[in-house]
C-alpha cells in the first residue's frame, strides 16, 4: 500500500489515489485533494456534499453512488456537475477520503 | 400450514418455487407464488432478436408451464408489502396474502421516461431499446432496412441487469453490419457511464481492445443528460454532444414500485439483503434474490441461479432454527457474444475480478475465459434450451454455485 503526504499528513492510498482509511481525513486534507481535482476553493455548498458523504461513508462504510447523493441532499446532477466537474462521484469520493465508489459492478 | 410467499415468477422466483416444492414437506407448507403477467421471456434472448437471429417465438412461454404441482399461483400485480403484518396487498381485489417467509423476486426493469427527450415522439423511430419485447421487436424491424449512418449505443446509468448485454449488442452489430454489406457505411460508437468497457479493470482491458479491433469507438464516462430528438443528438452532463441517425439505449433500470411504496427501497427500488444470505436486516423473515436485490455483484439470470442454490439450503436451516451459513459469494458467470459465431466467457464474485483461464475445468475448458472462442459461442446458444429445461425447474447443474480459482492466470 502507497502512503502520500497531504496537508503535512502522511496518508495511506491506493493506486488512483484514493484514501484507503476514512478516518486518516481531516478538513485540511480535503481542502488539498479539491485543489488536485481542480477545484481551487471548498463553498459552503461543497460542505454540504462532503458533510453527506462523510456521513454516508460512516455508515454503510463505502462511498455513495451520484444518485445516492442527489436523492438524499436533493442538490441535482447538474448541480453536481457544476461543483465537482466530470465525474462527480468519483471526485467527491477522494475528496471525502473514501473509496471510489461501487456503483457499477 | 406455514407459509411461502414468492413475488415474482421471473428467472429466481420460479427456481425458487420449484426447488422450494422438492425440498420443504408439502403437508408442513404452503407454497404461493404470485406475477402480474402470464408471459416468461427469456432475457438473455432479447439481444439476439434486433439482429434476426431469433424471432419473439423462441424467447416466450407460458409461466404456468413452470409453476410445479402443488404450488398456488396467483395473477395480480402486488400492491404493498406490510412487513409489520407479515402479509401483502394483492392489487387484484385488494386481497391480501399472509406470509411467514417472504421471497421478493420482483426484478428490475428499465424507465425510459427517466430521461427528458428519450421516451418521446422518436421513440421507436430512431430511438430503440432492446431490454424489452417491444424494443428488440421494432428495432429489428428497423434494422432491416436502415441503410446505415452512425449508430450510438447508450447505457444511461448504472447498475443495469446483464451489464455485459450492451458489449454484445455493439460486437454483433458490427457481425450484422458486415454480414450486410453495409459495415463500410456504418459509424459504432458506444456511450458509457464507465470509465470503460465494463466495470472491472482486467476485463475491461481485454474487452476494451476487442471493441477496438472492431473498429468500435468508445466514449467513456458519458453521463446522459438529456436526448434532443429533433437535433439527434444526446447530451451529456459536462456538455459533451454526440449526433447520432439511429440511438439504440439501455434506460435507467429500477426496481419495482411496490417495493418503495413498501418502505424496503434504495434509491432505486432496490431491496437492502445481506449480501450473504439475501435476508433482510429489517425483517428476519423477508428475503430478496435476483435482480431485486441491492447487491453488489451483477443483476444476472446466472447469478440468481447461484443465489437460490446458496438460498435454498440455508432456508432449511433457518426454518429448523440454525444460523444460515454466509454461503453466497456473489459468484457470477457470463457468456459474450462477440459477433462471427464467436463468444467471450467471464466468472468472478464479489472478490476476485473476472481473469483470463479456462472453465470450467482448469486447463481444459471446454470454455475460454476472456478470450474469444467458438466454443463460448456454443455454449451462449445451448444456454437456452439450459434455461428452459433445467434451470427454471430448479434442477441441479453440474456447476459449483461458489467461485473457483482453480484454471485462472492471476495477474
Ligand atoms: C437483453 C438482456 C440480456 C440478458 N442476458 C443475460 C445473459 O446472457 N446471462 C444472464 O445470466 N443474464 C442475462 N440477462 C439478465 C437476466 O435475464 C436477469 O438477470 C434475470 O431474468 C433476473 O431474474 P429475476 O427473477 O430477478 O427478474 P425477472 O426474471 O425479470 O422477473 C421478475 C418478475 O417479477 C414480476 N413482477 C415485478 N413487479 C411485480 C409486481 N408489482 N407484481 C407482480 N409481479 C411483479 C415480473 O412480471 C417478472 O415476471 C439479460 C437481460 C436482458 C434484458
Amino acid at each position: 500500500m502507497a502512503t502520500k503526504t497531504i496537508a503535512g499528513k502522511t496518508v495511506q492510498v491506493n493506486d488512483e489515489g484514493f484514501m484507503t482509511n476514512p478516518s486518516e481525513w481531516s478538513k485540511e486534507i480535503a481542502v488539498e485533494i479539491a485543489k488536485e481535482e481542480g477545484i481551487a476553493e471548498l463553498t459552503a455548498n461543497h460542505w454540504k456534499i462532503v458533510d453527506f458523504c462523510r456521513q454516508a461513508g460512516a455508515n454503510g462504510g463505502k462511498a455513495p453512488t451520484l444518485r445516492q447523493i442527489t436523492t438524499s441532499t436533493g442538490v441535482s446532477t447538474k448541480e453536481m456537475f457544476a461543483l465537482f466537474p466530470k465525474g462527480p462521484a468519483k471526485k467527491v469520493a477522494r475528496v471525502s477520503g473514501l473509496g471510489k465508489p461501487e456503483g457499477c459492478v | 400450514m406455514k407459509k411461502l410467499l414468492i413475488l415474482g415468477a421471473g428467472t429466481a422466483g420460479t427456481m425458487v418455487a420449484n426447488r422450494m416444492a422438492r425440498l420443504l414437506d408439502q403437508t408442513e407448507w404452503q407454497i404461493t407464488i404470485v406475477d402480474q403477467h402470464e408471459t416468461h421471456y427469456y432475457q438473455p434472448g432479447l439481444l439476439f432478436i434486433p439482429f434476426g437471429m431469433y424471432s419473439k417465438n423462441d424467447v416466450v412461454k407460458p409461466k404456468r408451464d413452470f409453476i410445479p404441482a402443488g404450488v398456488e399461483f396467483i395473477m395480480s400485480p402486488v400492491d404493498v408489502i406490510e412487513p409489520e403484518h407479515n402479509r401483502v396487498k394483492l392489487v387484484k381485489d385488494g386481497r391480501y396474502l399472509n406470509y411467514d417467509f417472504l421471497v421478493i423476486a420482483t426484478g428490475t426493469r428499465t424507465h425510459p421516461e427517466q430521461t427528458p427527450g428519450l421516451h418521446e415522439h422518436e421513440w421507436f423511430k430512431s430511438i430503440y431499446d432492446f431490454y424489452t419485447i417491444e424494443g428488440a421487436v421494432a428495432l429489428a424491424k428497423h434494422l432491416r432496412t436502415w441503410q446505415g449512418g452512425r449508430l450510438v449505443l447508450n447505457v444511461v446509468e448504472n447498475p443495469i441487469k446483464c451489464p455485459v448485454a450492451p458489449l454484445e449488442f455493439i460486437m454483433l452489430a458490427d457481425w450484422f453490419f458486415h454480414e450486410q454489406g453495409l459495415r463500410n457505411r456504418v459509424e459504432l460508437i458506444y456511450a458509457t457511464p464507465l470509465p470503460g468497457a465494463f466495470t472491472k479493470p482486467i476485463a475491461s482491458k481485454h474487452l476494451g481492445d476487442i471493441l477496438d479491433r472492431k473498429g468500435v469507438k468508445i466514449e467513456p464516462e458519458f453521463l446522459l443528460m438529456e436526448v434532443q430528438p429533433d437535433a439527434k443528438k444526446i447530451v451529456s452532463y459536462d456538455e459533451r454532444e454526440i449526433a447520432y441517425d439511429l440511438l439504440v439505449t439501455v434506460p435507467v433500470n429500477m426496481g419495482d414500485e411496490s417495493i418503495a411504496r413498501s418502505g424496503l427501497g434504495d434509491e432505486l427500488n432496490y431491496v437492502q439483503v445481506d449480501k450473504h444470505t439475501f435476508v433482510s436486516p429489517k425483517h428476519a423473515n423477508i428475503f430478496a434474490l435476483g435482480d431485486a436485490a441491492a447487491l453488489p455483484t451483477s443483476k444476472a439470470g446466472s447469478v440468481a441461479h447461484f443465489a437460490v442454490d446458496c438460498f435454498s439450503e440455508n432456508f432449511l436451516r433457518y426454518v429448523d432454527g440454525l444460523e444460515m451459513l454466509p454461503t453466497f459469494d456473489g459468484h457470477a458467470n457470463c457468456f459474450i457474444e462477440s459477433g462471427f459465431g464467436k463468444g467471450l466467457l467471464i466468472d468472478f464474485n464479489y472478490e476476485v475480478e473476472p481473469l483470463p483461464g479456462h472453465y470450467p475445468l482448469p486447463g481444459v475448458g471446454p470454455f475460454t475465459l476472456l478470450q474469444e472462442s467458438e466454443a463460448n459461442h456454443w455454449g451462449k446458444l445451448m444456454f437456452r434450451w439450459m434455461y428452459w429445461n433445467i434451470l427454471l425447474k430448479g434442477q441441479e447443474m453440474p456447476l459449483p454455485a461458489r467461485m473457483s480459482m482453480a484454471g485462472k492466470w492471476g495477474k
